[in-house]
């Protein structure tokens, strides 16, 4: 009997932290003690991106979707859903506004609006088998390109699906290829992929690598045909291990199938990936840096140029990709380049893959057509703000990124209006912030990031970082002055004016866009010394109100720090100066008496 | 040629492609600021990392402003140099640089000397806007430099000397973000990492951050001290570089001033390293002469090629990297421990004082010197042969301490019997001059005929690897190879290594044109042309000498007849030559 039912089990890092393994240990157990095996399988997948409600389990063909499944739920799911046909109603997904379950994840707010291109293979197949890709057209490009079209065909291919690279930038991907392309022929060139992933809350190349691992070697394979070159590297960050692992068992099996290696397919076209290791530098995500840590070198950015394409790895002509980039290139090649640029707006074509977080109802991963706007993400896919809080800002681009606010929430997103909004694109980490989020203090938490993460190599950020995020912490700590906010302004354009790569040009993009947005904070935190949303510790004031406060000594009693004085049966007061703003005062006083301010 | 037009400051200039803007603003006069560009041109050393960003200009159209120093010049490209923009830009990342250094220009050993505080006194710096952390490093000395990394700007020349030109790779950008500093690998002294102590990272660094052990203090005392008498030797390169920090032009010729000098201070006997470069000629000479009789006998277990072994960062340099090979090199001392070891017998009998109440000092244009006279092997009971070394940067501190008006002084004669010298001995202080100066003694003893020419322009030059062959009549003809800078000198060794060597006899000096840009010398800033007028200056003091062969030094066979016996006898042996330890760092990573 053939197997009529899968069991899909998320296996991406989020569900395996919350236990899908013993999930799909527990169905396995069922399903053997229900003597299921040649009826049902379970398979692991990559991430289905609704990492909110995860672990997540799919059952096919019905396309019944559940989420935040327990092991314990694995025995219902078989005995009801398998055997009985019978939903398991209480797993099911539901609709916040009609209060409905939905049992089809196509008819998901969720899942409504995104398109999954990059993401296709992704909650679907079982990404440590190659026989799961190749049903669904792995390594089917590879195969067109070596045995149907010129390089220069599929380079064209490329060039006309108006692809730009998905790693922050947006440098035209088949431009990129075309100059490796011509760059010193005959010599030995590099495939590099970039999945050097850094930014805070950033995790759609661990997602693509962990849930289809497949589709990005083939495009380097044929992006190897494309320039010449028989060797791919890949440089990846130590800590995704598992993204590691299926990477070096899909580069195994490849290299079985005859798909990666000497003489591929027959055709004579040799090409084989090895994997570098980072080592935790977010600056070796910049490519020249990247390069020379992948030499055994510091990893530092040089100047451009000379271009990686001319002079690379190990001086050879190299072309740099990201994840995503390159897991588009099947795709194109089969369904063409018209296809492809159908898709977006005018000068960014296809999707993006965006890691959503932040106060966000539907945390997680989600790949969108470029031109959506902002308001359908964070309202329709996002399920609109935690706890209907108020909408403050969005963070795109990660630390080289910016906020964008209420104003472009009905803004097309791509990689141009981004810019032209104060932010970028970035690699797709989107943090979604309310009321509650103070923004000098998200300036200061992007700062503090890039300040960490500066190679040290030019002075504008090795010095300059450091001083603007001293003066961030001067202003959060409430002794900002308005000169401050002047020197703020100036030192962050000459930053951008004078740093020597991408990571320092970028760094002050948080305090400038902020600045820009939201000037009437800072402001406030400098001239009222008040902090609206209260995250500013330094520039909270605990107050008793003397008419609600009853003198019972309660809160003098707790104070850690004696800060409050007062006698019995009359009203209390905290000495500011002494005053730790630990809050234990608030909690101990039962008559409402004590507020913040 | 395939020039490209563009305008830089409303001026159009037509320059050949590849040009940077830097260049080609200077050959229209404009001069745009830089720290962290260095290049030595002709001489194969340069650093452009473009990190320190002072150089940035404006180029219309670009979205940043562009580093001068490395970018290059593009057909009708509009560049402004002194736009508001990049000079508020150049402005903004100076006060940066200087928000993050110590600001004690009064004691620093760099003073009148550094170019971030010329930088600074250019752009009118009055005061530093920005507040906050400053770098704290503990600063450490070695026997021979002194780092001070709270001063260090990451411009990174050191580490380009010190990785590229010389191949040792000591120093090196370490951690990231703020704390980012040069620094050795695992915070190691650098007596225990891989450094030769060529100095050479302090002769580019820009600032304080690197400097040389400053002796000077204790050289007065010791003057001043009437239970000791104090000898001085001077070595070749000194002399034709010592005049720059006095306001004389590069290259000018100041051995009588120097004598002058060294006895106004008060040293009790003024001598000359020249003369001791003849006596190591003398035995150089006989050892390279008898190795290669041997071999050329047909002796397979004699080593060749015999190499130079004078220079004390090269001795460092195969001790720690090829002590495999340390029977290569002549086991002659310097001529800086040879005087220091003739002195304190010979010398001290003449006048009747014991050793420890003899000092001994040497005027170096080396900073590896310091760390040679500390060698354990240089000593007798206890006290060195040479007791303090001083840079030629020290001299000249020297004689402004002792109110000496330099420029103006009349000239001296060195003192008997340690000071007289033949032009031999003065082109030690090149790169090529002791192969030179050996191969006048060599080829006429093993010839027996008087040389027809002295000069071996064959030998002579700025290249880095120069090889020649030498014909020697009736004997061989003799494959010499002529190198400095340690990464060439590395060359040489892999070849020896792999049994690919053709060379009978090969020179090496560790530093740009041997002894004359050593580490000790007056700053030259990156202008190649002080280092060329010094090499020119060495071969005129060369030619103006009555002797240029060091056999025949009246001194040094008064010397031998009176004392030493033969060259490579017994009395020199014990006296004259050393022998090479094994100094392979091993790195223990678990520690």
């Amino acid at each position: 009997m053939a197997v009529k039912m899968h069991i899909l089990v998320c296996g991406g890092t989020g569900c395996s932290a919350s236990a899908s393994h013993e999930i799909i240990d527990q169905l396995n157990k069922e399903i053997v003690a229900h003597d299921l095996t040649d009826f049902v399988k379970v398979v692991v997948t990559g991430c289905f991106g609704f990492c909110e409600r995860g672990p997540i389990v799919k059952i096919i063909p019905d396309n019944t979707f559940y989420t935040r499944v327990k092991p314990s739920d694995a025995k219902e799911i078989i005995e009801e859903h398998i055997i009985k046909g019978r939903k398991v109603q209480r797993l099911l997904y539901v609709a916040p506004d009609t209060n409905k379950s939905v049992s089809d994840s196509k008819h998901m707010e969720f899942y409504k609006k995104q398109l999954r291109i990059a993401l296709r293979n992704c909650g679907f197949i079982d990404p440590e088998n190659i026989e799961e890709s190749i049903a669904r057209d792995g390594y089917a490009a590879l195969g067109k390109c070596l045995t149907e079209m010129t390089p220069e065909q599929v380079i064209a291919e490329i060039k006309a699906s108006g692809l730009r690279g998905r790693g922050g930038a947006g440098f035209p991907t088949g431009l990129k290829w075309e100059i490796a392309a011509k760059s010193r022929p005959g010599e030995q060139k590099y495939v590099v992929c970039n999945a050097d992933e850094g930014d805070p809350g950033a995790f759609m190349d661990r997602s693509l690598l962990e849930g289809d691992p497949h589709s990005i070697l083939e495009a380097m394979a044929i992006c190897g045909y494309c320039i010449g070159a028989s060797k791919g590297l890949i440089y990846i960050r130590a800590e995704y291990p598992l993204a590691i692992h299926r990477l070096q068992v899909a580069i195994a099996q490849a290299e079985e199938y005859g798909l990666l290696g000497k003489d591929i397919l027959g055709t004579g076209f040799n090409f084989e990936i090895e994997l570098r290791y980072g080592a935790g530098a977010f600056v070796c995500g910049e490519e020249t840096a990247l390069i020379h840590s992948m030499e055994g070198k510091r990893g530092e950015p040089t100047f451009k140029p000379p271009f990686p394409a001319q002079s690379g790895y190990l001086g050879k002509p190299t072309n740099v990709n990201n994840v995503e980039t390159y897991a588009n290139i099947p795709v194109i090649i089969n369904k063409g380049a018209a296809w492809f640029s159908s898709i977006g707006t005018e000068k960014s074509k296809g999707t993006k893959v965006f890691a959503l977080a932040g106060k966000i109802n539907n945390v997680g991963l989600i790949e969108v057509p470029m031109g959506i706007t902002l308001r359908e993400i964070i309202y329709e896919i996002g399920g609109g703000i935690k706890g209907g809080k108020k909408f403050k800002a969005v963070q795109t681009g990660g630390p080289s990124g910016g906020c964008l606010t209420e104003k472009h929430l009905d803004t097309p997103i791509d990689y141009d209006s981004l810019v032209a909004a104060g932010s970028m694109m970035g690699s797709g980490g989107m943090i979604v912030m309310d009321e509650d989020d103070c923004m000098v203090a998200i300036a200061k938490f992007y700062l503090g990031f890039t300040v960490d993460e500066s190679c040290g190599k030019c002075t504008p950020c090795r010095v300059g970082n450091r001083r603007l995020l001293e003066i961030l912490t001067k202003i959060t700590d409430g002794k900002g002055t308005m000169e401050d906010l002047e020197q703020l302004k100036n030192l962050s354009q000459v930053i951008k004016d004078t740093a020597l790569c991408g990571l320092g040009q970028t760094s002050p993009n948080p305090v400038l866009s902020t600045i820009n947005n939201f000037w009437d904070e800072y402001v406030e935190h400098v001239v009222d010394k008040k902090c609206r949303a209260g995250q500013c510790k330094a520039l909270k004031k605990y107050v008793i109100d003397p008419d609600k406060c009853k003198g019972c000594t309660a809160c003098a009693r707790a104070c850690p720090v004696s800060a409050i004085s007062g006698t019995v049966k009359n009203p209390h007061v905290i000495n500011q100066l002494d005053c730790i703003k630990c809050g234990t005062c608030i909690e101990k006083c039962k008559f409402g008496a004590i507020s913040l301010k | 040629m395939d020039t490209i037009k563009l305008t830089i400051d409303n001026r159009e200039v037509e320059v050949p492609r590849g040009t940077t803007i830097l260049k080609a603003a200077e050959q229209m006069g404009i001069k745009i600021p830089t720290l962290c560009h260095f290049e030595l041109d002709g001489l194969a050393l340069e650093n452009r990392p473009g990190g320190c960003r002072i150089c940035v200009v404006e180029v219309v159209g670009r979205r940043n402003l562009a580093p001068a120093c490395i970018t290059e010049c593009m057909p009708d490209m509009v560049v402004k140099t002194n736009s508001f923009r990049a000079l508020n830009a150049r402005r903004t990342v100076l006060e940066l640089m200087l928000s993050d250094h110590p600001n004690d220009c009064l004691q620093c050993p760099k003073s009148g000397k550094c170019e971030l505080q010329s930088l600074a006194a250019d752009m009118g710096i009055r005061e530093i806007p920005f507040k906050g952390q400053q770098s704290q490093y503990p600063i450490e000395l070695s026997p021979s430099i002194v780092r001070d990394s709270n001063k260090c700007i990451m411009c990174r020349r050191c580490e380009s000397v010190c990785h590229e030109y010389q191949s040792v790779g000591a120093i090196g950008a370490v951690d990231r973000g703020f704390p980012a500093v040069v620094n050795t690998a695992f915070d190691e002294p650098l007596v225990n990492t891989n450094c030769v102590f060529c100095g050479q990272c302090v002769a580019v660094c820009p600032t304080g951050a690197l400097s040389e052990v400053d002796n000077t203090a204790k050289v007065l005392r010791d003057i001043a001290n009437p239970d000791v008498k104090t000898c001085v030797q001077v070595a070749p390169a000194v002399r034709v570089a010592l005049g720059e920090e006095f306001g004389l032009p590069a290259g000018s010729i100041v051995t009588g001033k120097i004598a002058a000098a060294l006895k106004a201070i008060g040293f009790d006997y003024v001598f000359d390293t020249d003369w001791s470069a003849d006596l190591t000629i003398m035995e150089e000479g006989t050892e390279v002469i008898g190795r290669l009789k041997a071999f050329l006998s047909g002796d397979k277990s004699v080593k060749i090629p015999v190499m130079t072994s004078c220079c004390p960062a090269w001795v460092n340099f195969y001790e720690k990297f090829y002590p495999e090979l340390r029977e290569y090199p002549s086991t002659a001392k310097s001529p800086q421990q040879m005087f220091g070891a003739v002195a304190k017998t010979y010398f001290a009998d003449k006048i009747g004082v014991t050793r420890d109440k003899l000092v001994c000092v040497s005027v170096m244009p080396c900073v590896a010197k310091k760390y040679e006279t500390e060698r354990e092997e240089f000593k007798v009971d206890g006290t060195p042969d040479v007791d303090y070394s001083l840079t030629t940067r020290e001299l000249a501190r020297l004689i402004k301490i002792c109110n000496i008006d330099f420029a103006n002084l009349p000239e001296a004669e060195f003192d008997s019997p340690l000071g007289a010298s033949t032009g031999a001995a003065v082109i030690f202080g090149v790169t090529g001059g002791v192969m030179e100066a050996a191969l006048r003694t060599a080829v006429e003893v093993l010839t027996g005929k008087t040389l027809p020419r002295i000069d071996f322009e064959e030998v002579r030059g700025l290249e880095g690897i120069r090889e020649a062959v030498v014909p020697v009549p009736g004997v061989a003809d003799l494959n010499v190879a002529v190198v400095y800078g340690l990464k060439n000198a590395r060359t040489i060794m892999e070849q020896i290594k792999a049994g690919t060597c053709k060379y009978h006899f090969v020179e090496v000096m560790a530093c740009p044109g041997g002894c004359i840009d050593g580490a000790g010398q007056p700053y030259h800033h990156g202008d190649a042309s002080i280092v060329k007028a010094r090499h020119k200056a060495i071969y005129e003091a060369d030619r103006n000498m009555p002797i240029r062969k060091s056999h025949e030094n009246p001194e040094i066979i008064a010397i031998y007849k009176e004392f030493l016996g033969q060259p490579c006898g017994e009395k020199s042996h014990h006296l004259l030559h050393t022998h090479y330890f094994d100094k392979k760092i091993k790195f223990d990573i678990e520690k």
